[in-house]
């Protein structure tokens, strides 16, 4: 077992898959000779050749669009936009193309491919680096969204995500890539060395897509994150001294809907937490699901804590990012509820 | 210093409009085997001129003239002026059962049959075609099932795509045939992902995209040009420019430069333009480039000048942007009564002969549409279940999905 940071074990995925299946390909601006702007491909076009892991041009509906051929082809293309914020360019190509060609060609076609893009706040990076566009892929019947918040499940889903025989969005918390950042930007970071979740097998495993995972037990209250917020949630519950379920849920598309169902059942409250914008967020399809499956159990409204309702700004990202103490109010007031 | 005036805006506008006298005096066309045939192996720069010029075999009189002549037998021939007359046949009989409400929609391919007839037969068992929703040459000319198209077509009981996919918008693997998006260009750049992968893999197999001329205009079309090139993929990038894209002519799209074709100079593809309406000079050309791609020089890319005598489809009217009698001034001719000339100039075709097999084709069509409507029309008849629409979203049923299938009853 090795120690690896967000980084280290999504490339060591890409390794892994790339070792075990030649049709894996890896491209992307500046993936190939360089190794990406975070490095998360670092090595693999030294050690698979140009062919196997290459750089493209800056084009992200062309990136999409040749995965896509590459897909119908046999291959099983792992590409990587940028930054999640470039990636509407594509977004016909994943929408209309990648999410339908099984559906439209009754299986005659289909489209595996992983579409890997670091998401979310906390770098200063400004409205077009740091969004979270989650819900503009859950929206999308036919792609399965998801959101990792720490190493471990990084690379078990990575590798699921690059056998799945569907199209996957891999969205990485780019604020999680070397820690498991809490929200309290004034203090430094704890590396994942020094974090059970860092702990990462060197080989091949898989963690399943569509299972949500309990990080913090409790009775008070269900708070449902993922990605970065998981971490903030957990501080939240600590600094408050609520006793907090805090469920990562993973994977947004499918929705481990019985995990939710059976934690609220049981705190008869609940917070629901994302980065990205309130209005039409992921957050109001999970409030949807809780109050419709859960709704004779609730002692209190859902409460949502979220982006605020504007572009991403630069210098109040700390005020625009839902930090421990606005998720921590949020849950003092649903206790009060 | 100059005098500085107000700007105006450049709107480009066709040369005739509905009640004028059609003109097609400033499309230049180059005599029949007047233009040459370079090597396959030629630099993309040393033949640049292809790209505004029309490479032409059938002259007026009908023969095969010039360096792109040659290349096919009087069988081959045949089969494709069979192939040209069924495709024509099938768009007649389901255009009339669009008219009689036994689907929803239909794109007929009235004088373009050429180009996809002959292209598919420059292609090999294995290669992928990426097309549009006017190339259903492709699969008569390789044999697929009419009744399966039509069964498509009727979103029957039968129908291969399980009622989920507009009129027309075939899918078939073994066939080399990409399924249709009907979301426009995005095809041309997978066709180019299709290509690469082939050629990551050691594969010998190529890929053809396929295009209109008004959706040159996307921005996929243009990706799919970076991508071909950079990659030098094996893929033929066509371009059909049958001179409308709906009611709007092809100067929208093509703006200032002189041809669609001229679009691949400047990414390093050799570019070529072909009479459409010739079955010889497309099967030609396609060879050209199927060898280029096969040899791994790369792309290239075809602009296909033909004319789209029907209407855009079913929904739409032409008379109301273009004059009625256009398509008889358009001088390129048509595509199944000069290969059939060309036919009995060669003394292998009569007009007896001709009369017969049109006959003989309509009566197969005739026989495929009964067996089809005996698994029903789009409104009447054997239908796919409602379960199909839950089907094949993904490989495996999501739970939310089955909830959804339950509460719909089923």
């Amino acid at each position: 077992m090795a120690r690896m940071t967000m980084i280290e074990a999504v490339r060591s995925a890409m390794d892994v898959s790339m070792g075990r299946d030649d049709n894996v390909v890896v491209f992307g601006e500046d993936v190939g000779y360089f190794g990406g702007v975070f490095r998360c491909t670092q090595g693999l076009q030294a050690k698979y050749g140009k062919t196997r892991c290459f750089d493209a041009p800056i084009n992200e509906s062309g990136i999409l669009g040749t995965a896509i051929g590459m897909a119908a082809y046999g291959l099983k293309p792992c590409i990587e936009i940028q930054f999640a914020d470039y990636m509407y360019p594509a977004y016909d190509q994943i929408t209309q193309e990648a999410a339908r060609i099984r559906y439209r060609s009754n299986g005659d076609f289909t489209c595996p491919i992983v579409v890997r893009m670091p998401t979310g706040g906390g770098i200063f990076g400004g409205q077009t680096h740091s969004q979270s566009p989650e819900a503009l892929f859950t929206h999308v019947c036919g792609l399965k969204v998801i959101v990792p918040s720490n190493p471990y499940d990084a690379k078990g889903l990575l590798i699921a995500a690059i056998e799945d025989p569907d199209p996957v969005m891999f969205l990485e918390p780019k604020r999680l890539y070397n820690g498991p950042f809490d929200g309290h930007h004034e203090r430094p970071v704890t590396p994942w060395s020094k974090h059970d979740l860092g702990e990462v097998p060197d080989g091949h495993y898989t963690i399943p897509i569509g299972k949500a995972e309990v990080r913090r037990p409790g009775e008070a209250v269900t708070v449902i994150a993922y990605g970065t917020m998981v971490h903030v949630a957990l501080a939240a519950a600590e600094e408050t001294g609520i006793d907090a379920e805090v469920i990562d849920l993973r994977s947004l598309l499918p929705l481990d809907l019985d995990t939710i169902v059976q934690s609220v059942k049981k705190t008869g409250r609940c917070v629901v937490v994302h980065e990205a914008t309130l209005t039409s967020g992921f957050g109001g399809e999970v409030a949807a699901l809780v109050q419709e499956h859960c709704f004779y159990n609730l002692e209190a409204p859902v409460v949502r804590v979220t982006g605020w309702d504007t572009p991403y700004p630069h210098a109040q990202e700390w005020d625009y990012f839902p930090g421990p103490a606005r998720v921590g109010r949020a849950l003092k007031e649903v206790m009060e509820g | 210093m100059t005098d500085i005036h107000p700007l105006s805006l450049h709107v480009p506008e066709p040369a005739v409009r509905p009640g004028g006298q059609p003109d097609f005096s400033t499309v230049k066309i180059a005599k029949a085997g007047s233009v040459p045939r370079p090597p396959v192996d030629v630099a993309p720069e040393e033949i640049r001129d292809l790209a505004y010029s029309i490479i032409r075999v059938l002259n007026r009189d009908g023969e095969a003239v010039g360096p792109w002549a040659g290349l096919l037998s009087d069988e081959e021939l045949l089969a494709g002026l069979r192939n040209m007359m069924k495709l024509r046949a099938f768009d007649a009989r389901m255009l009339m059962a669009q008219r009689q409400g036994k689907t929803s929609f239909y794109m007929q391919h009235l004088g373009e049959e050429a180009v996809s007839c002959a292209f598919r037969k420059a292609l090999a068992k294995g290669d992928m075609n990426f097309p549009t929703y006017r190339q259903a040459g492709l699969l008569i000319a390789d044999d697929y099932p009419m009744v399966e198209m039509m069964n498509q077509i009727y979103s029957n009981e039968a129908d291969p795509l399980r009622g989920r996919q507009l009129p027309i918008m075939y899918s078939s693997k073994e066939h080399g045939f990409f399924t249709i998006s009907g979301n426009l260009a995005t095809q041309y750049v997978q066709a180019v992902g299709w290509a690469m992968a082939s050629a990551i893999r050691n594969d010998t197999k190529i890929a053809a995209a396929w295009i209109g001329d008004g959706s040159t205009a996307e921005s996929d079309f243009h990706s799919a040009l970076v991508f071909a090139s950079t990659y030098k993929a094996p893929v033929i990038l066509n371009i059909v420019n049958n001179q409308w894209a709906i009611s709007t002519f092809q100067g929208i799209a093509r703006g200032g430069s002189g041809t669609f074709a001229a679009r691949g100079l400047g990414f390093g593809i050799p570019a070529l333009r072909v009479d459409g309406n010739d079955y010889l000079a497309v099967y030609a050309v396609a060879r050209w480039a199927a060898e280029r791609a096969r040899q791994n020089l790369g792309p290239t890319l075809i602009e296909y000048v033909t004319y789209r005598v029907g209407a855009h489809s079913t929904s739409d009217d032409p008379s109301a942007y273009r004059p009625k009698t256009e398509s008889e001034a358009w001088p390129l001719g048509d595509p199944v009564l000069r290969l059939k000339k060309h036919l009995i100039v060669r003394g292998v075709w009569s007009e007896e002969r001709h009369a017969q097999s049109e006959a003989e084709i309509l009566d197969e069509v005739i026989q495929a549409q009964k067996e089809a409507e005996s698994h029903g029309t789009l409104h009447a008849g054997g239908k796919p279940s409602v379960r199909d629409i839950f089907e094949g979203v993904y490989a495996e049923m999501p739970a939310h999905i089955r909830r959804q299938r339950q509460k719909a009853g089923y």
